[in-house]
C-alpha cells in the first residue's frame, strides 16, 4: 500500500461521533427552540404537559371522589409526568427520520457527509429530551404545589434517581433508534408510528395504574415492556412509600430493578445499531432515503 | 503489511500485475465504475405484478482527478441514478462504481468526507435556520472548524451575491437564491470530488453565469479537484466541461471532450430550416434521402424548426424539392457549426426535447 503515493486528502476520522452529536443537538435545540411567538413556545411547553396531568387528575378525582390522600394519586400523576419522557424522547429520535427526508428534504445530505447517522439521530433527540426534561418538572411541581403529590427532596434517594433516569433515556432513545431505522423503510404514513408506538406503551407501562391492577392475562405485556421497570425505579427513587403500597414490583429488590434496566438497555443499544445497520442497507438498495411521500 | 512480506509482494506483483496497476489506477481515478446497472422494481397497483426498470445498464466511466466531466441526457436518461449510487444514497444493482478510489458500496464511509453534492431545482434546508447558520453547521458535520468555516462562508456567500442574505432564515429566500445556499454547501467542504445534479436548474441567466463562473474558478483553484454534473443544458456542458458523456435510456452514447464530439461530425453540413407547418410530413421521410443522415423537428407557433445533419451540401437539393412538392414554405435557412445538440441528435436520432416528450416510455 505504501507504495503508491496516496494523493487523497488526510481526513478527520476521529471524533465524528462527537462532532456528530454535537452538531445536531445544536439543529435540534435550534427547531425546538425556534418558535417564532414566545406565545406557541409557552403553550408547548408549559400547557400541554399541565393540561395532560389535569386530564388525568379530573378522571382520578371523577372516580375516587376526590381522595387525593391515596398514594394510588401520586403513583399515577409521577407515572404521567415522567412518561412524557418517552414520547419526547421516543418520537424525537424516530421522527427525525420523516423531518429530515420529507419536511426538510436534508436527509440525503446529512447522509452523505461524515457523520454516523444513528449518533446524529440520538443527537436530533437530545434536545427533546432536555425540552421533555422542562414539561416534566413543571408537571412535577404543579402537582406537589396545588394537589399535594408527596414529594419530599430531602427524601429522594438521588443517586438511585439519577441513574435510572440516565439509563432509562438511554434505553428510550436506543428505542427510538429502531423506530427511525423502520421508519427509513417507510415511505408513507411513517408520520404516526412514534406517537402510537409511545400511546399502546402508555397504558401497558404502569404510567397510569400499577401493572397489579391488569387482569392477570395482560399482566405479562406489562412485565415485558421495559418502560414498566424504569418507572418503578423512577418513583421508588422520588417517593419511596407510595411505591411500597402496590406490590407489582415488591419482589424485586431496587439493585435487582436497576440491573434489570441496564440490561435492557444495553440489550436495546446493540438492537439499536443492529435494526439501523440493517434498514440503512435496505434503504440504500431500495433508494428510500430522498424518496417523498405527497403529504 | 505489505512491508512484513516482502518477498510476497514482489512475487504478487510479477503474478498478479494486472491487479496491482489496477489498484494504482483507482487512486489516480476520480470516479471508476465498471459494468455499473441499476434496476428499480416498480410495485404498481395491487394486481398488477411488480416490473422492474432499468435506469442505469453496464455504465464503464472513468473520470480523471482534476476533470470537471458532463452527464448529458434528456430526462429519464439515468443521470441523478448515477449521481445517487456515486454518493453512496442508492446501492448499485450489479457492478461496481469508485469515488477518490474507495468502493461506493462497500466502504461508503470512507467516500463520503471526500465529497458532497448539490441537486438543484428543489427547495430544500432547515428553513428556520439563517444562510449562515445552515451552512455553518454543514461544515460541523466535516469537522470544519468553526472560524474557517466561518471565514469560507463569508468569502462563498460573497462570491455568489448572497452576502447580504447571510443572516435571513432560508425560508424567507426565493427558490432561485435558496438553490445558491445549497450551492454553497457543496463548495463549502472544499470536498475531492463534487457532484452537481443539474446545478442551475431554475436559475434566472444572471445566477447560471454566477454558478457557471464560480465552478469554473473552483476548479482553476486547485488542480486535484474533480467535479461531475448534469445539466439538460447543451450550451453548459460545451462551455464548461473537459470531457462530456452523453447519456440515454441507462446507457452512455458517446464520451469525449465535447470538441472530439463535435469533430465526428465535421465532415456533415447543419442547416436550420425554418418552414411553414409541415402538413403531415413525417420528418423522418426526409431522412430517406440520399445524403440525409438526421433530420430533428420541432413544432414553433405557427411553424416548424427543422435540424438538417446532411452528409454533404448536394442534400440540401432534395429536402428543398420534398418540401415544396408538399407545399411547405421554407421560411429562414441557416448554415452552422455543429453543437453538442447536433452530436446528441446523430447519436440518439432525436432531440432532446423529442426524447423528453417520449422519456418515460424509451427508458423501460
Ligand atoms: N425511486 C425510483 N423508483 C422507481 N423508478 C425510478 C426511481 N428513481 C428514478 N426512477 C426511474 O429511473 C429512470 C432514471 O431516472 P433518473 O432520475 O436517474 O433520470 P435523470 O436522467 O436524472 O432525469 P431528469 O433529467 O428528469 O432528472 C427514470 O425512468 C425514472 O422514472
Ligand atoms: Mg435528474
Amino acid at each position: 500500500m505504501q507504495a503508491t503515493q496516496d494523493i487523497r486528502k488526510p481526513v478527520k476520522e476521529r471524533g465524528v461521533s462527537g462532532r456528530t452529536f454535537r452538531a445536531a443537538a445544536w439543529l435540534g435545540w435550534q427547531i425546538e427552540s425556534n418558535w417564532a411567538d414566545p406565545l406557541i413556545f409557552f403553550i408547548y411547553s408549559v400547557i400541554k404537559p399541565l393540561s395532560g396531568a389535569a386530564i388525568l387528575v379530573v378522571m382520578y378525582s371523577v372516580i375516587t371522589n376526590g381522595n387525593f390522600d391515596d398514594p394510588m394519586f401520586a403513583y399515577i400523576y409521577l407515572g404521567n409526568a415522567f412518561y412524557i419522557y418517552v414520547a419526547a424522547v421516543l418520537t424525537g429520535v424516530s421522527w427525525t427520520v420523516i423531518d429530515d427526508r420529507e419536511i426538510y428534504r436534508m436527509l440525503k445530505y446529512i447522509y452523505i457527509a461524515p457523520v454516523h447517522v444513528p449518533v446524529y439521530l440520538l443527537g436530533r433527540g437530545f434536545a427533546k429530551f432536555a425540552f421533555g426534561s422542562l414539561a416534566v418538572f413543571i408537571t412535577i411541581a404543579a402537582g406537589v404545589y396545588f394537589l399535594d403529590v408527596p414529594l419530599d427532596l430531602s427524601l429522594v434517594n438521588w443517586p438511585l434517581f439519577a441513574v435510572s433516569l440516565t439509563l432509562g433515556i438511554v434505553m428510550l432513545a436506543m428505542m427510538g433508534l429502531v423506530l427511525g431505522s423502520v421508519m427509513l423503510l417507510i415511505v408513507n404514513n411513517a408520520n404516526f408510528m412514534g406517537e402510537a408506538v409511545a400511546g399502546a406503551l402508555y397504558l401497558f407501562s404502569g404510567a397510569v395504574f400499577p401493572l397489579s391492577i391488569l387482569p392477570a392475562w395482560l399482566q405479562p405485556v406489562g412485565y415485558i415492556i421495559p418502560i414498566s421497570y424504569w418507572l418503578e425505579l423512577l418513583r421508588r427513587s422520588v417517593v419511596g412509600q407510595v411505591a411500597e403500597s402496590f406490590p407489582t414490583f415488591s419482589q424485586f429488590s431496587d439493585m435487582q430493578l436497576l440491573g434489570i434496566l441496564a440490561g435492557l438497555t444495553a440489550l436495546f443499544t446493540v438492537l439499536g445499531f443492529v435494526v439501523f445497520r440493517y434498514c440503512d442497507h435496505q434503504a440504500r438498495e431500495k433508494g428510500y432515503l430522498d424518496r417523498y411521500s405527497n403529504f | 503489511m505489505l512491508d512484513a512480506y516482502p518477498t510476497i509482494t514482489l512475487l504478487s506483483l510479477l503474478t498478479y500485475p494486472a491487479l496491482h496497476l489496477g489498484k494504482k489506477d483507482y487512486m489516480d481515478l476520480a470516479i471508476h465504475t465498471e459494468k455499473l446497472a441499476r434496476v428499480y422494481k416498480l410495485r404498481g397497483s395491487k394486481k398488477e405484478e411488480a416490473k422492474e426498470l432499468v435506469a442505469l445498464r453496464d455504465i464503464n466511466l472513468d473520470v480523471r482527478r482534476g476533470e470537471l466531466f458532463g452527464l448529458l441526457g434528456p430526462n429519464g436518461a439515468g443521470k441523478t441514478t448515477l449521481i445517487k449510487i456515486l454518493t453512496t444514497l442508492l446501492a448499485p444493482s450489479s457492478g461496481v462504481a469508485r469515488v477518490a478510489g474507495y468502493d461506493v458500496a462497500a466502504e461508503p464511509e470512507k467516500v463520503r468526507p471526500r465529497i458532497n453534492m448539490v441537486s438543484g431545482g428543489e427547495s430544500s434546508g432547515y428553513g428556520l435556520l439563517t444562510v449562515r447558520e445552515n451552512l455553518w453547521m454543514f461544515a460541523q458535520f466535516y469537522g470544519i472548524p468553526s472560524k474557517l468555516a466561518n471565514e469560507r462562508i463569508k468569502q462563498l456567500l460573497e462570491i455568489v451575491r448572497m452576502s447580504d442574505r447571510m443572516n435571513t432564515k432560508s425560508s424567507d429566500l426565493s427558490t432561485g437564491l435558496r438553490q445558491k445556499m445549497n450551492i454553497v454547501r457543496g463548495f463549502l467542504t472544499d470536498p475531492e470530488v463534487l457532484f452537481l445534479d443539474e446545478p442551475t436548474l431554475g436559475l434566472d441567466v444572471e445566477a447560471s453565469m454566477d454558478v457557471r463562473n464560480f465552478v469554473r474558478g473552483w476548479m482553476e483553484g486547485n488542480r486535484d479537484r474533480t467535479l461531475l454534473l448534469t445539466t439538460h443544458y447543451m450550451v453548459e456542458a460545451d462551455e464548461l466541461c473537459d470531457r462530456v458523456a452523453i447519456i440515454n435510456g441507462g446507457q452512455v452514447l458517446a464520451c469525449d471532450t465535447p470538441a472530439n464530439l463535435k469533430r465526428q461530425l465535421q465532415r456533415d453540413v447543419i442547416y436550420r430550416m425554418e418552414v411553414s407547418p409541415l402538413n403531415g410530413l413525417q420528418p423522418e421521410a426526409l431522412e430517406a434521402l440520399g445524403g440525409v443522415r438526421k433530420v430533428s423537428h420541432e413544432p414553433k407557433d405557427g411553424a416548424a424548426v427543422l435540424e438538417l445533419i446532411l452528409a454533404e451540401d448536394d442534400a440540401l437539393g432534395s429536402v428543398v424539392n420534398t418540401l415544396t412538392g408538399k407545399d411547405i414554405h421554407i421560411l429562414n435557412l441557416q448554415k452552422r457549426e455543429p453543437s453538442l445538440e447536433d452530436v446528441f441528435v446523430n447519436l440518439v436520432g432525436h432531440s432532446m426535447k423529442e426524447a423528453e416528450s417520449g422519456a418515460d416510455g424509451s427508458s423501460s
